[in-house]
């Protein structure tokens, strides 16, 4: 080929996307870069180290070869649509894009493509409600679980009730961040307590007036909805004022260790959410060294294998794993399409057996997703982290949401969509 | 050869400020406008759509606001994607207040709304000037941004925040929503990127344009020789907000379908917008064109061409594209400090001297 | 004393140290655009590519591991040693001199005599640039940077005011953070050292005859390109300065850059030709945005800091177009 020929050639191909079959496609619309690149790294990491491992050492998912088509977003939605578009083509069978601005986006447009969106533990809470959102998944639990979930622990925490008390929201000022609070605003009203709420701007590098109004009214319990910069910050900020950390939880998105090691010992103490095990203590990271890391095959270096956000991502593949697997079964062919994929998810159960099989016995709350119910049981436990020992451990058992307070919730904000958008419910 | 007038025979003063002199150039604008009209509708798929033409027709409306109002008039602002957040949420509201109001009055009041807003932040500019002006539009990008998040009445109420367009059509084709096709939102942004396009030229060499100028070139002498700085200042302020706002309400609604303010419509998009004024060249119509498709395709163009023809690692990808696209900003301003419009222009001279050039 | 009282001076305490970090910032925007009339929108990035040397100095990381690994194969990522921080602190010094130097023989020398507008946006394609350079040079993750700044409040302080209110008053003493403290004292250092060096040595001199008057300059032989590394390299060091006091706060990351939006508003507020216009400009919008969301913030919803900063600033300039200390504009037809 000439020199002339082979320019030719790659300036046609910088537009071109061309489509390959044959494989079960997996996009993995990573952010490793922008302001919140450290913590997609350890994310897409392991979302794609997964489906490596799942090629090397089990032959794929069901005979069938997982391809992971990456692309990078940035966090920014209109890069996540130029991914979401250059990749569909290719016979994507599930979108986990890792940030509640794409989730959204792609909601609609998702589902008239008819390509299956799962947002673990992020997106549009009220997508639980199958009924409505055919095609949208977030097991295994959502914001309002973790709202519901962290009021619990506080209340357990103060001896049965909140009656009086006083609990501050500091929130990434985003829609992320806004989700918990009508939830938080139900519960106030329920165990009487008193809430505060504090928003914290992007990126959340100055949270002074925030740390202050904090010192001055004294609040008995601090939830955070943060996510990046932020977290450090504000764990940094209430360690300054000396806040008592066992009283300052997080959302799972605001317990990593990117969080508290640049604290350092200030971060002593600190809980947050997890909707999974934290440490390296399972069977599956041994295979994971064996047959990726080890290899030269990881997406990362190696560093960040069973750091919570690693772990996160390969969470993530498991579900999609597991989905695909369960999609097999259901309609007994190997190549499966992504409307076989959504018949999957929606048929998935995640029992003590399957995650002890894939070498993660404990890992993960079990729970079973139907036509009505695309969110799991919302289950979640408390971590809190040892400074001393650089690690996270559980202090508690999974814990259930408040259904009576969350499901009404979940019922309105749906049907507001569904009037929105002319959605007949299904499943009846 | 092809390129040129046989000479200067010009008899009359509208034949003098034609905007295409030379007969090739007339050529060419019609035959782009058949492509894009009859040729590009039957071809476009999702991907062409979604990731490089909306996005390329929808910036190209922004930069000519914005080329309006810095360009012409001379007055920098970085409140654009504030502004284009107005126009946003306004056409929001009208589509879930009026949801038999047709989609294209939706977008054109949408315009005029964030005309409106855009006058009175342009208020400051009659006393500053300059930079300090520059960092005053910051203001307003802060303070819409801050209250489009907070105050519920804008999002309806929803409990993130966002807003998501609801499906609207135009006669039988859908323009927004998710089961929109793309040759129908092309041609709808193509209708508006066009007739934007055609009055912005026409203004622009009219008693208000020239008056814009004048501020821009000096605005002490302007006032001197009889052209009101008041009047000419906010019209300026006025129109640009149009454009911009129809750009928003075109980004939220038709492009991405749903939106989080504090990042759909972050001080970035002003960045952006401000830098397809300063590459394509500032007071120059076509240089907005240029300038939005420098700052659309290259990135994307960038993206398919390290990531999918060269097979390197995403990251490392997405930071040479860092690189690269600053590297060619500062290697364009460095050969041509005017912009992509000037090397243009200095092309066309060359090619109507070519092949005989004395 | 009234406890809200107490807490309105505390509020405002900690709203002045937070604008001496701001002014810190501000601080290298200033020194540039009053050398060469260049609105340097790079000094965020700066900053963040600074504060990045600096931690990977420090630690020994290599320098393009991820590119090199990527391409050949290999899996290097320390090197085997680390460095004392003062020692870090000095090769960054030289590493943003030698930065300086390449910006002013690539970009700047090129753009001579251009339109203020054009070499804004020259800057804005260098902080482009520097992003992801940067970031491919060091990798973007979180790196903590522990150049043995003290952290925390203050207990002392705090037991010195708590007895201050009246009996009875909910009131906690007041709580200043040791670093900010630390900020303060090193930003005025740093203001000091820039004085002195500006009045008393030779180039200080030729520094202040440039931003004077160029052609005036020019003529008595100082040497323009001369003089645009140096600023350069001074607004370095202040950008490794800034870096080195937001890093210490937040870890040292992509976010780092956007600081710069901080700065804006004193930049404004203070004019853009003025280094005590820059500190002054910092106190007062920190101070201000502070007692703004002390007072008002909460019965609007909070986060009112990043506009209502630019709102203070703009306030001021429909009374003082050129900032508080700007050079007064005379424009002539």
């Amino acid at each position: 080929m000439t020199y002339r020929k082979m320019i030719l050639s790659a300036i046609a191909g910088m537009f071109l996307v061309s489509p390959v079959f044959a494989e079960l496609v997996f996009p993995s619309l990573s952010y490793r870069t922008g302001p919140y690149g450290p913590n997609g790294i350890p994310f897409a990491d392991g979302y794609e180290d997964y489906f490596t491992l799942v090629n090397q050492r089990d032959g794929g998912i069901g005979g069938e070869k997982v391809r992971v088509v990456k692309c990078e977003t940035a966090y920014n939605t209109e890069k996540g649509v130029e991914c979401y578009e250059s990749t569909k083509g290719e016979g994507a069978l599930l979108y986990q894009p890792l940030s509640t601005g794409i989730t959204y986006q792609l909601i609609p447009k998702a589902s008239a493509d008819n390509i299956p969106v799962l947002s673990s533990g992020y997106g549009r809470t009220s997508a639980k409600n199958g009924k409505i959102f055919k095609w949208i998944f977030n097991f295994p639990g959502t914001y309002w679980d973790a709202a519901s979930i962290a009021t619990k622990h506080a209340m357990e925490m103060s001896g049965g009730s909140l009656d009086g008390k006083k609990i501050a929201l500091v929130y990434h000022n985003s829609g992320y961040g806004k989700e918990p609070i009508r939830t938080l605003e139900e519960l106030s009203k329920k165990h009487k307590f008193e809430l505060m709420l504090l928003p914290v701007d992007h990126p959340g590098q100055e949270q002074k007036s925030q740390w202050l109004q904090i010192r001055r009214e004294r609040p008995d319990y601090i939830f955070m909805w943060g996510w990046g910069v932020m977290n450090s910050v504000a764990i940094q900020e209430a360690a300054n004022i000396r806040f008592p950390m066992e009283n300052f939880i997080g959302v799972w998105w605001s317990g990593s260790e990117n969080d508290v090691i640049p604290a350092g010992d200030a971060a002593h103490g600190y809980k947050s959410l997890a909707m999974h095990a934290p440490g390296d203590d399972f069977p599956v990271y041994d295979d994971m060294r064996k047959f990726v890391i080890d290899k030269g095959l990881g997406a990362g270096d190696g560093s960040n294998v069973g750091t919570v956000l690693y772990s996160r991502g390969m969470y993530a593949a498991i579900l999609a794993v597991e989905g695909a697997k369960s999609a097999q079964a259901i309609h007994g062919v190997s190549k499966i399409t992504p409307t076989m994929m959504r018949d999957g998810l929606e048929a998935l159960e995640i029992t003590e057996e399957k995650l002890a099989s894939v070498g993660l016995a404990g890992f993960a709350p079990t729970f079973k997703a139907s036509c009505e119910n695309h969110g799991g049981v919302g289950a979640a436990a408390i971590q809190q982290w040892d400074a001393k020992k650089g690690t996270w451990s559980f202090i508690t058992d999974y814990m259930t949401s408040d259904k009576s307070v969350i499901q009404p919730l979940i019922d309105a904000d749906s049907a507001q969509f569904a009037a929105e958008n002319n959605i007949k419910e299904r499943c009846n | 050869m092809l390129y040129r007038e046989v000479g200067e025979f010009k008899t009359s003063y509208s034949e003098d400020s034609q905007t295409f002199p030379i007969r090739f150039d007339k050529y060419r604008y019609f035959f782009v406008l058949i492509v894009g009209l009859l040729f590009v509708p039957f071809v476009i798929n999702d991907y062409w759509a979604g990731a490089v033409l909306l996005p390329f027709l929808i910036y190209s409306i922004a930069a000519i606001g914005l080329n309006i109002l810095t360009g012409y008039c001379g007055q920098v602002s970085l409140g654009t994607g504030g502004f284009m957040a107005v126009g946003a949420y306004a056409s929001y509201k009208l589509m879930t207040a009026f949801p038999d109001l047709n989609i294209l009055f939706i977008i054109i009041i949408s315009g005029f709304v964030t005309a409106i807003v855009g006058t009175l932040f342009g208020l400051p500019s009659l006393r500053i000037k300059g930079f300090y002006l520059a960092v005053a539009t910051l203001a307003a990008q802060f303070f819409l941004i801050w209250l489009f998040n907070k105050v519920g009445w804008f999002y309806n109420y929803s409990a993130s925040g966002m807003i998501t367009s609801p499906s609207r059509s135009l006669g039988t084709f859908l323009i927004t929503g998710p089961d929109a096709t793309p040759a129908a939102q092309y041609l709808f942004c193509f209708l508006f990127v066009f007739l934007l396009a055609w009055v912005a030229r026409n203004l622009t060499r009219g008693k208000i344009g020239r008056s814009w100028m004048a501020i821009r070139d000096m605005d002490i002498a302007a006032e001197i020789i009889g052209v009101n700085p008041l009047v000419a200042k906010l019209s300026a302020f006025a129109i640009s907000s149009f454009y911009v706002g129809v750009a928003g309400a075109l980004f939220f609604s038709v492009y991405l379908g749903a939106v989080e303010v504090t990042e759909a419509f972050s001080i970035q998009k002003s960045f952006i917008v401000l830098f397809m004024v300063i590459i394509g060249g500032l007071g120059s119509i076509f240089g907005s064109f240029a300038g939005a498709a420098f700052m659309v395709l290259l990135p994307v163009a960038l993206k398919n061409l390290l990531v999918l023809q060269f097979g390197w690692p995403v990251d490392i990808a997405a930071h040479l594209e860092f690189i690269i696209i600053g590297g060619l900003i500062v290697f364009f301003l460095i050969v041509e400090p005017h912009g992509l419009a000037q090397l243009w222009n200095l092309l066309k001279q060359k090619l109507r001297l070519w092949p005989f050039p004395y | 004393m009234s406890a809200d009282f107490l807490y309105t001076i505390e509020v405002i305490l900690n709203g002045l140290m937070a604008g001496v970090l701001y002014a810190l910032v501000a601080l290298g925007f200033v020194l540039i655009f009053k050398a060469s009339g260049i609105f340097n929108y790079a000094q965020g990035v700066m900053a963040l590519f600074a504060a990045l040397t600096l931690v990977g100095l420090q630690e020994g990381r290599v320098p393009f591991a991820h590119l090199i690994n990527a391409v050949f194969g290999t899996h290097v990522h320390n090197f085997e040693w680390t460095l004392p921080a003062l020692a870090a602190i000095i090769l960054t010094v030289f590493v943003m001199i030698l930065f300086a130097i390449c910006v002013e023989k690539l970009i700047l020398k090129h753009l001579v005599n251009q339109e203020p507008i054009i070499l804004f946006m020259a800057t804005i394609g260098l902080a482009y640039f520097m992003e992801g350079f940067g970031d491919l040079m060091w990798g973007s993750d979180v790196k903590k940077l522990n150049v043995g700044l003290p952290q925390g409040g203050s207990f002392w302080f705090e037991d010195l005011t708590i007895g201050w209110a009246a009996e009875g008053e909910k009131f906690y003493g007041m709580y200043v953070d040791v670093l900010d403290v630390w900020a303060a004292i090193i930003a005025v250092v740093l203001v000091l050292v820039l004085t002195i060096f500006s009045q008393y040595t030779k180039s200080g001199r030729a520094l202040r005859a440039v931003a004077d008057d160029h052609q005036a300059a020019l003529s008595v032989g100082i040497s323009l390109r001369m003089i645009w590394v140096l600023v350069w390299s001074i607004s370095g060091f202040v950008a490794l300065v800034a870096g080195m006091m937001w890093g210490a706060k937040s870890g040292v990351q992509f976010s780092l850059s956007l600081i710069a939006l901080k700065a804006l508003p004193v930049l404004m507020l203070g004019g853009f030709t003025s280094i005590p216009g820059a500190i002054v400009g910092g106190l007062i919008i920190g101070a201000g945005e502070k007692l703004f969301e002390f007072f008002v913030g909460g019965f609007i919803g909070g986060a009112t800091e990043n506009w209502f900063a630019y709102v203070l600033a703009l306030l001021f300039l429909v009374f003082r177009p050129q900032g508080l200390f700007g050079e007064k504009i005379i424009e002539r037809v």
